[in-house]
């Protein structure tokens, strides 16, 4: 096992599994930003629910955010992805968009897994950088005579997204590192499957292990890098 | 008493529940409470000199100690186990090892979890530390300097203990988060709650069961942990409690 044929396992085509590689790559990023947009999504119900004003809504959202924040992701993973799978599963059968023999795709059950464990991180991290928006700002809003929806659009959302971005920007860098939970259930073939699988059939644990590992630090690095510097833009206005 | 046990043994569901799943998880328990309390230790140990690396002026000290930091907060921790017990799997047969004494312990997917979990909870607190470290007000270092107390004096009575009470909170949470951890032990073979969960769920063939008891389980784990944390803290801390108030008719008594 010299180092010339190492490099030969990389190679691009039936040969050698740089291009599986890739596709792993591509996929872990695709998992994650869909993951990312559904957690935001539930990330800003969370919050909403958290600041509001109904008892009802408040617990649920503290039952959320405890209870997956407690349990550990590969076990949440697993267990959404197989509720997630039936649940859906029969959601579309009962509304009649679908026969029985339809198959909700793994990507679409692990986005919704990965969402939705997100969206508890997210709802804290949002509930407080909405609690961090200036009063006073609001109040000027409402003086304009703006409407709820306006100044949650043109004050309160770019006011909060600046406070919440260095607590996003992690959950983004979790996410990325997080998504490799996915092979466990074996059903999407991203970056680490598609590391494994080669490390599997060649028996070059060490070589394709340190390259997967490789691959997923480029992709924090980059991650970082481009995180750096859009906090920079959105604090462009403020002095230090 | 008897129509409680008719019911559970009549009932697929509870008979399973009662009689395999509680009894295999309540044991699995002590696996995950091992690894967590091993890696921490070592892993907070071995924290402590990656952490002065960091902070350390010279190029061969903090260069290393950055990039071992960033190698292990920049790759997920499945990873990393999964190189190290592959990895190390496929090498070690080949060396002397495997005519060691450390062999016997070398075929168990355990040492390999503690060993990677180990060095993942180093980078991760290691980096905490360096914080920790630099926040440390430069006029107690000072003093520590004005009594004429040596670099290491200094280190070992003043910045350390400062520093560790500074990043207490900070090391709470990580603890937890290495408690959720613990579970990827359970793909390397590891019967942990997570390990243990999984092997019923495929002997049953029952996907949720297993799953969600695991969970409460975990739950309930993590409350303990929390609960537990938070009162070291305060014990830690006791010298900075704010002095209670008594209310003059404390003081005074009931006349």
């Amino acid at each position: 096992m010299g180092s010339q044929s190492n490099w030969a396992l990389l190679a691009y085509g039936d040969t050698g599994w740089g291009d599986e590689l890739l596709r792993g790559l591509g996929l872990t990023v695709q998992i994650s930003l869909c993951a990312y947009l559904v957690g935001f999504a539930l990330g800003l119900l969370g919050a909403g629910a958290k600041l509001s004003s109904n008892v009802w809504l408040r617990r649920l959202a503290d039952l959320y955010t405890t209870i997956i924040r407690a349990v550990p992701e590969l076990l949440l993973i697993l267990l959404l992805f197989y509720s997630g799978t039936s649940a859906l599963t029969a959601l579309l059968i009962g509304i009649g968009f679908a026969t029985e023999d339809i198959q909700i795709s793994g990507f679409a059950a692990a986005v919704a897994a990965l969402g939705f464990i997100y969206g508890a991180y997210m709802t804290e991290i949002l509930r407080g950088a909405i609690q961090a928006v200036p009063k006073g700002q609001m109040e000027a809003a409402r003086a304009f005579g703006m409407h709820a929806p306006l100044r949650f659009r043109r004050i309160l959302f770019p006011l909060m997204l600046r406070y919440a971005l260095p607590g996003m920007g992690n959950q983004w860098l979790n996410i990325t590192k997080d998504s490799a939970y996915i092979t466990v259930t074996g059903s999407v073939v991203e970056l680490l499957s598609a590391g494994a699988n080669a490390a599997g059939s060649t028996k070059e644990y060490l070589f394709f292990y340190s390259t997967t590992a490789c691959v997923f630090l480029v992709l924090t690095v980059a991650s970082m890098l481009a995180l750096a510097a859009l906090e920079k833009r959105l604090n462009r206005g403020i002095r230090r | 008493m008897n129509d409680i046990l008719d019911l559970i043994a009549n009932s697929d569901v509870l008979s399973f529940v009662v009689y395999r799943l509680i009894p295999g998880l309540l044991q699995a328990i002590p696996v995950t409470l091992e690894l967590t309390i091993i890696c921490c230790v070592v892993g907070n140990l071995l924290a402590v000199p990656i952490a002065v690396a960091r902070v350390s002026p010279k190029p061969y000290l903090w260069i290393p100690s950055y990039i071992y930091i960033l190698l292990m907060r920049g790759t997920p921790l499945l990873v990393q186990i999964y190189l190290i017990y592959y990895g190390l799997g496929q090498l070690l047969p080949h060396t002397w090892v495997r005519h060691s004494f450390l062999w016997p312990y070398l075929r168990d997917g355990f040492w390999y979890a503690i060993f990677a979990l180990s060095l993942n909870t180093a980078g991760y607190t290691g980096e905490i530390l360096r914080g920790a470290i630099q926040a440390v007000p430069h006029g107690e270092t000072e003093a520590g300097k004005a009594f004429g107390m040596s670099g290491w004096l200094i280190f070992r009575r003043i910045t350390l203990p400062r520093a560790i009470r500074i990043c207490l909170p900070t090391m709470s949470t990580e603890t937890v988060l290495l408690l959720k951890s613990t579970s990827l032990a359970s793909t390397i073979t590891v019967m942990d709650v997570m390990g243990t969960a999984r092997w019923l769920q495929k002997q049953s063939f029952r996907t949720y069961e297993p799953l969600i008891a695991a969970g409460i389980i975990y739950v309930i784990l993590v409350f303990i942990l929390t609960r537990f944390l938070n009162w070291l803290e305060r014990r830690l801390n006791r010298d900075r409690e704010q002095p209670v108030a008594l209310k003059a008719e404390e003081i005074l008594g009931n006349a």
